[in-house]
Formats: structure tokens, C-alpha cells, sequence
């Protein structure tokens, strides 16, 4: 292939480019990044033993860690239906409402999660109630944007049919499109569920309730032997619920 | 409840089953939301608050582009660098983990380091990395090298364990090396998968980056957490502006990249 040997030196050119511009832009250089790695080790020796005495503390923001998830998916899950219909090409026949919906589920999911709660403590004030409006908006963009595009790839069959026979348009979305669409977005909102749960344990550390506001405030004070009880909690909850999710998806499939 | 009609074509014999999962269901959103005190009434009463505010944020504060631009550039150094350190510690430990070039005895504490480190979030190592280098980027960069050698690590190891065992028998049966039966038998073949999930996990990292500005750790998100503190909104607006362009250029570019890898 002529030209493939230059492309490769540009290319290569281009990437040996992109780090030099990065190395020297945060001084990252290989000596720095060594010096730091006992002070970054010895605050994980400060850590040990955890502090088992806080555990009983832990139960409560651990609740409402997981409200905060399950309030945030299940809003996220209902505000995304009449996005699903709005951004699918063969349910919206007007090219522009259609445009419109996409576009704004492509910059919905451009902005973190953590981005959205921060925004909103900001806006709302410190606590829960800013953590579950950013997993509402997260989620809904992405059950939106997920569900939007299996909903594109039905079965036109059963649509086509009952517009023949004079079936209003919400009597073909209830009868030819939901029963075809319900089963991915049921898995996608799980899906989502998951990534919630992870995403609610560290809302706290921008000031969005639950458990990671409780971690939050023992790193500030030092504590560090709390925090480590903290953090072997949050990984415990997220392997159980990673396990019991697999399973659960393994049902419904 | 919507999902309750809509249940029952699907699965007609087990509709009790829907139904009671329905309820378990509406059992526990109902018990969650009076847990975390959400009203529909602190709902509506907040929506005009928030309309003001997303109306400062739609009129960016132009003078602040250069500022805000500067810090996403240092986002992005972040990203491109941590992904690469993230890469470069995953590539072995994905051959450890690899059922078929690791051995048995390594595969499985291969796998379950690469599941632990996946599993811990990123901006609690962000804020023990600040701990231990100071606020800045660097330690925005430790953070995502390390926690995006998880991932990665995990499908850099299905990669490994999908080749062809061909190419291998063939160079082992001439007498090759095992380092040359990597070098020309298993590099060529999981090289372009590495790079295509590198780029994918790239696209990640330049979202993580803007956000670990939040717990001290540099870029974007410093500047956002100063102009939330003084309730800057239009500024807010001009930070969120070039994240979500910068973004969006980013994912269009490493999109374009992985088609033509794999």
C-alpha cells in the first residue's frame, strides 16, 4: 500500500507529540512520580487496622446510600420513556423532534455524573436530595440513549400491521413497540442500577449524601483507620451487589 | 403502573410473578424515598431556582474561555498520561491472568487483583493521591493510571484468551523461543484489540479527568469548584461548555481511531 510507511511515521510523529506536550504539562516526570510513592504507601500503612468500632455508625448512611441509587435509577428510568419514543426514527416521524432528542442525550451524556452533583449541591445544598436529582438526569440519559437505539432495530412487522388497521398511534406503541422494547429497557435500567450504586458510594465526596460524605469527613480529620473501614464496607456492598445483579440479569434473560 | 399493563403480553403465564415483582419493587421506592425526604413538593418548589440558574449557565461568561480552556488542556494531559500508565500496568497482568499463556496458578489471583482494583472508585484514590503529592494533576494522573489498569486488564485478558493457538504450535514447533513465540505468535495478535479498548478506555479517562478536579486533583474541575463556590454560574457555564466540546472531539477522534484498528 503506497503511503502506508509515511502514515505510520506521522502518526507516530503526532503520538510522540501528544506526550511530550503532556509530560512537560504537568511536570510528570519519572523521578517526581517515584518520589511521591511512599508517602502514597504510607497512608494505606496509616490505615491499618480498620476502626471496627464505627461500624454500627455505618448503617445509616449505607440506607441511604442505596435510596439514593434506587430513587435516582427509578426517577431516571420513568423521565427516559418519552425520551425512548421522541429519539427512535421509527416511532418520531418529525425529523427535527427526533434531531432534537438525540442531541439532547448526546450532551446529557457528555458531563460525569460527579459533574451533575456537584452543579447540583451547589444549587440544592449539601445532602442526598443534590445525589439523587444527578442520578436522575445520568440515568435518564443513558436508559434513553440505550433503549432509544434497540427500540430503531424492532420488528417493523407488528407496527406496520396494526397501522393498517387503523390503530391510533398510542394503541401501536402500546401494542407493537412496548411489548417488543420492555425487555431491554428493563436490563439497560438494571444495568444502569449497577453503575448507580458504584457512582452513589463516592456522591459524598462532592458534598451529594451517603456514605461518602461520612468518608469524607473521617479523611478530612485524619481518621484514617475509619476510612479504611469505610472503604472495605463500600467494596463488600459493591461485590455483593455486582454478584447478585449477574444473577439477576441470568433470570430475566 | 405503567410496567404492570404493559407486563402481561409478554409473559402470560408467570403474570403473577410480574405482579409481585411489581410490588416488591413499589415496596421499596416508596420506603426509599421517604428514607432520603424527596417530595414531588421540594421538587416543583425548586424547579423555578433552577430554571434561573440554567439560564445563567446557557449565557457563558466569554472572558473565562481562555482559563477555561488552559485547564482542560491539563485535563486532557491527564488522560492521555494516565491512560498510558493504566495500559502499561495492565498489559502484564493480563497475561498472568490469561487462562492460556498464564498458568492456572496465577490466572485466577491474576483476574481477582484486576476485579478489586476495578472495583475501587477512582476519586477515593484521587483524594489519597492528593494526600500524597500535593493538589495538582499529578495526582489526577496516579489516580486514573491506577484505577484504569483494572478494567482494561480484564479485557487486554479475554483478548489474550480468544487467539489463535495456531501461530503458537507452528513457532514452538520450529524450536522458537517462548519470547520470540510472543514477539511474532500472540503481540500480533492482540496488539490491535489492545490499543482499540485503549482508546475506548482513553475516552473514559478524559471524562474522569474534568472531574477529579473536584477533590483537588487539577484540570477543569479546579476551576469549576472555584466558580461553584462563588456561585459563578456563567462561568460554570463556560467551564461545562469546553468539557462538553472537548469531549465530544474526543470520542469523534477515537471513534474514527478504533474503526480503522479493529
Amino acid at each position: 500500500m503506497p503511503g502506508a510507511k509515511t502514515r505510520l511515521t506521522v502518526g507516530m510523529l503526532a503520538l510522540s507529540a501528544l506526550y511530550a506536550w503532556s509530560v512537560a504539562g504537568l511536570r510528570a516526570y519519572p523521578t517526581t512520580l517515584w518520589e511521591g510513592l511512599p508517602v502514597f504507601l504510607r497512608l494505606f500503612a496509616d490505615m491499618v487496622p480498620p476502626n471496627l468500632a464505627i461500624l454500627p455508625a455505618l448503617v445509616d448512611p449505607l440506607v441511604q446510600t442505596l435510596q439514593i441509587a434506587l430513587v435516582g435509577t427509578t426517577q431516571g428510568a420513568a423521565l427516559a420513556v418519552p425520551l425512548i419514543l421522541l429519539a427512535a426514527r421509527n416511532v418520531t416521524r418529525s425529523p427535527w423532534l427526533y434531531l432534537a432528542a438525540r442531541g439532547l442525550l448526546n450532551l446529557l451524556r457528555t458531563i460525569p455524573d460527579l459533574l451533575y452533583a456537584a452543579i447540583l449541591v451547589a444549587v440544592v445544598g449539601i445532602g442526598p436530595f443534590a445525589g439523587i436529582l444527578a442520578l436522575t438526569i445520568f440515568s435518564l440519559a443513558v436508559i434513553a440513549k440505550l433503549t432509544s437505539e434497540s427500540l430503531e432495530a424492532i420488528d417493523p412487522g407488528p407496527l406496520e400491521a396494526l397501522e393498517a388497521a387503523g390503530a391510533n398511534r398510542l394503541k401501536t406503541i402500546r401494542f407493537a413497540v412496548v411489548p417488543q422494547i420492555l425487555p431491554a429497557y428493563l436490563s439497560y435500567t438494571l444495568f444502569v442500577f449497577e453503575i448507580n450504586i458504584r457512582v452513589s458510594f463516592v456522591l459524598g465526596l462532592v458534598g451529594a449524601g451517603g456514605i461518602g460524605q461520612t468518608l469524607n469527613t473521617a479523611l478530612q480529620l485524619f481518621r484514617y483507620q475509619s476510612a479504611l473501614t469505610i472503604i472495605l464496607v463500600m467494596l463488600a456492598v459493591v461485590i455483593v451487589i455486582d454478584a447478585g445483579s449477574v444473577r439477576l440479569r441470568q433470570a430475566l434473560a | 403502573m405503567r410496567a404492570a399493563t404493559t407486563a402481561h403480553p409478554l409473559v402470560p403465564p408467570g403474570r403473577w410473578k410480574a405482579w409481585a415483582g411489581l410490588a416488591v419493587f413499589a415496596t421499596a421506592y416508596v420506603w426509599a424515598v421517604q428514607g432520603v425526604e424527596v417530595s414531588v413538593a421540594r421538587l416543583v418548589s425548586g424547579l423555578p431556582l433552577l430554571a434561573r440558574i440554567l439560564g445563567l449557565m446557557l449565557a457563558p461568561d466569554w472572558s473565562w474561555l481562555g482559563r477555561a480552556v488552559a485547564g482542560m488542556a491539563v485535563s486532557v494531559q491527564v488522560a492521555v498520561l494516565g491512560t498510558t500508565l493504566g495500559m502499561a500496568l495492565a498489559f502484564p497482568l493480563a497475561f498472568v491472568a490469561a487462562r492460556n499463556i498464564g498458568r492456572p496458578a496465577t490466572s485466577v489471583p491474576g483476574k481477582q487483583l484486576l476485579n478489586l482494583i476495578r472495583t475501587f472508585p477512582e476519586i477515593i484514590l484521587a483524594v489519597f493521591f492528593v494526600a500524597a503529592y500535593g493538589p495538582g494533576p499529578l495526582a489526577g494522573m496516579m489516580a486514573i493510571g491506577l484505577h484504569s489498569s483494572g478494567s482494561p486488564g480484564k479485557l487486554y485478558a479475554e483478548v489474550v484468551e480468544t487467539i489463535d493457538p495456531g501461530p503458537l504450535e507452528a513457532l514452538r514447533a520450529v524450536g522458537a523461543t517462548r519470547w520470540r513465540v510472543f514477539r511474532f505468535a500472540v503481540l500480533p495478535q492482540v496488539l490491535p484489540e489492545f490499543l482499540a479498548l485503549s482508546l475506548y478506555r482513553l475516552e473514559i479517562n478524559a471524562r474522569a479527568a474534568s472531574v477529579l478536579g473536584l477533590v483537588g486533583a487539577g484540570g477543569i474541575g479546579t476551576l469549576l469548584v472555584q466558580a461553584l463556590q462563588f456561585r459563578r454560574w456563567e462561568v460554570v457555564g463556560t467551564a461545562l461548555l469546553v468539557i462538553v466540546v472537548a469531549v465530544t472531539l474526543i470520542d469523534t477522534a477515537s471513534a474514527a481511531l478504533r474503526r480503522r484498528l479493529v
